[in-house]
C-alpha cells in the first residue's frame, strides 16, 4: 500500500525536554565500550572547554529516537510497522550533547520514497536546547521492506534493479 | 572545543589508526539498556530466527558507535566531530559463543574541506563483509 503522500513536509510540535545526565552519559559510554575520560570526567571535560561532560556522538539519537518512532508509527501515514527496519542515520553537530542539557527535539517529515517496492520515509529531528539554540540535527531514514514474494508485489519488480544500493530488504538494524 | 590534529599536517589519503570491536551477546544487552532499544532481535535468538534473520543481530546504532571511535581517538576531541552519517547494509550477527562477533574498523581522510574541516570515510566490516556503507564524518581540526 503506497504511503500518503501528503506526510512530506509536515512537523511536530516540539517534545517535552530529555534533561541529559552525568550518569546517564556515563551509561551509554560504558555500553559502548568507550573509556574517553570527557564522557564521565567533568575535569576532562573542562580541558577541552567544555562546561560538564559531553556525550558521545551517537548519543543523540537515545534523545531523537522514541519521536521519530512515534511519528511514523502513525497510522494515517500507512506505514507497515511491524516491517520498519532502520536505513540510514545522519547527524549534523553544532555542539555536542552535554550533561544538563534539556533538550527538546522536533520531528518533521523530509521525504517518503518506494524504492524497489520498499517504503522509505526520512524523518528529520531537530535537537534545540533549554535556550533554543539549535544542538544536533538527526536525519533517520526508515525502510519497512515489502512483504515476501507472494504474487501481491510481482508488480513492484520492475524497479528492483535500481533499489537503494542494498539498503532496503537486507534485513539490518530493527525497526525501534 | 579543541582537537589535536592539525589540518595542515593531513592529507587525502592519510590513514586512521585502525580498530577491531568486539560485539557478544552481553554487550548488545548492556546496549539495549543504555539506548532504550530493547527491539527483541538484538537479544532473543528465537525471534530473530522467527523474522528471517540468520542470528540476534547487533543494533546498528552500536555499530555506527563503535565505528566513530576510530575518528573521536584520533582527532582528540569527539566534540570535533560536525557531521556523521552511515548507511545499514548488513547486519552484523552476534552467535551466542565467547566469541561473540568483531567490527573492524578502518578509516581514511577522503577530502580536505572550508574552515579546517576534512572528510573521514569509515570502512566497517565483520566477517569479511561491509555491514556499513556511505559511512562518513567530518571532523573540525585546529
Amino acid at each position: 500500500m503506497p504511503l500518503d503522500q501528503s506526510f512530506v513536509g509536515r512537523s511536530y510540535p516540539p517534545t517535552e525536554p530529555y534533561e541529559v545526565g552525568r550518569e546517564k552519559i556515563r551509561e551509554f559510554a560504558e555500553a559502548i565500550g568507550d573509556p574517553n575520560p570527557v564522557y564521565t570526567d567533568p575535569e576532562a571535560a573542562k580541558a577541552l572547554g567544555y562546561p560538564d561532560v559531553i556525550a558521545p556522538p551517537t548519543f543523540a539519537f537515545v534523545v531523537t529516537f522514541r519521536d521519530s518512532s512515534s511519528v511514523v508509527a502513525d497510522p494515517e501515514l500507512g506505514l507497515d510497522y511491524s516491517r520498519v527496519v532502520h536505513g540510514d542515520q545522519k547527524f549534523a553537530y553544532s555542539r555536542p550533547v552535554r550533561a544538563g542539557d534539556r533538550l527538546t527535539v522536533t520531528s518533521h517529515i523530509d521525504a517518503i520514497k518506494s524504492l524497489a517496492g520498499n517504503e522509505v520515509v526520512t524523518v528529520r529531528g531537530e535537537v534545540h536546547d533549554e535556550h533554543g539554540e539549535h544542538v544536533v540535527t538527526a536525519l533517520t531514514t526508515l525502510v519497512a521492506r515489502k512483504a515476501e514474494a507472494d504474487g501481491t508485489d510481482e508488480a513492484d519488480r520492475t524497479d528492483e534493479a535500481d533499489g537503494a544500493s542494498g539498503t532496503a530488504g537486507a534485513g539490518e538494524e530493527g525497526g525501534e | 572545543m579543541a582537537a589535536t590534529v592539525a589540518y595542515d599536517e593531513v592529507e587525502i589519503g592519510t590513514e586512521l589508526p585502525p580498530r577491531s570491536f568486539p560485539v557478544q551477546r552481553s554487550t548488545l544487552v548492556q546496549y539495549a539498556g543504555a539506548s532504550g532499544d530493547f527491539n527483541p532481535i538484538h537479544w532473543n535468538e528465537r525471534f530473530a530466527t522467527e523474522v528471517g534473520l540468520p542470528n540476534v543481530i547487533a543494533h546498528g546504532m552500536f555499530t555506527m558507535a563503535s565505528a566513530i571511535r576510530v575518528v573521536t581517538d584520533w582527532a582528540g576531541d569527539p566534540g570535533a566531530v560536525t557531521e556523521y552519517g552511515v548507511r545499514f547494509t548488513r547486519p552484523v550477527p552476534v552467535p551466542n559463543d565467547d566469541e561473540g562477533a568483531l567490527i573492524e574498523v578502518t578509516a581514511k581522510v577522503a577530502q580536505k574541506l572550508d574552515d579546517r574541516k576534512v572528510r573521514v570515510d569509515l570502512l566497517v566490516m565483520s566477517s569479511g563483509q561491509k555491514v556499513l556503507g556511505m559511512s562518513r564524518a567530518v571532523v573540525q581540526l585546529v
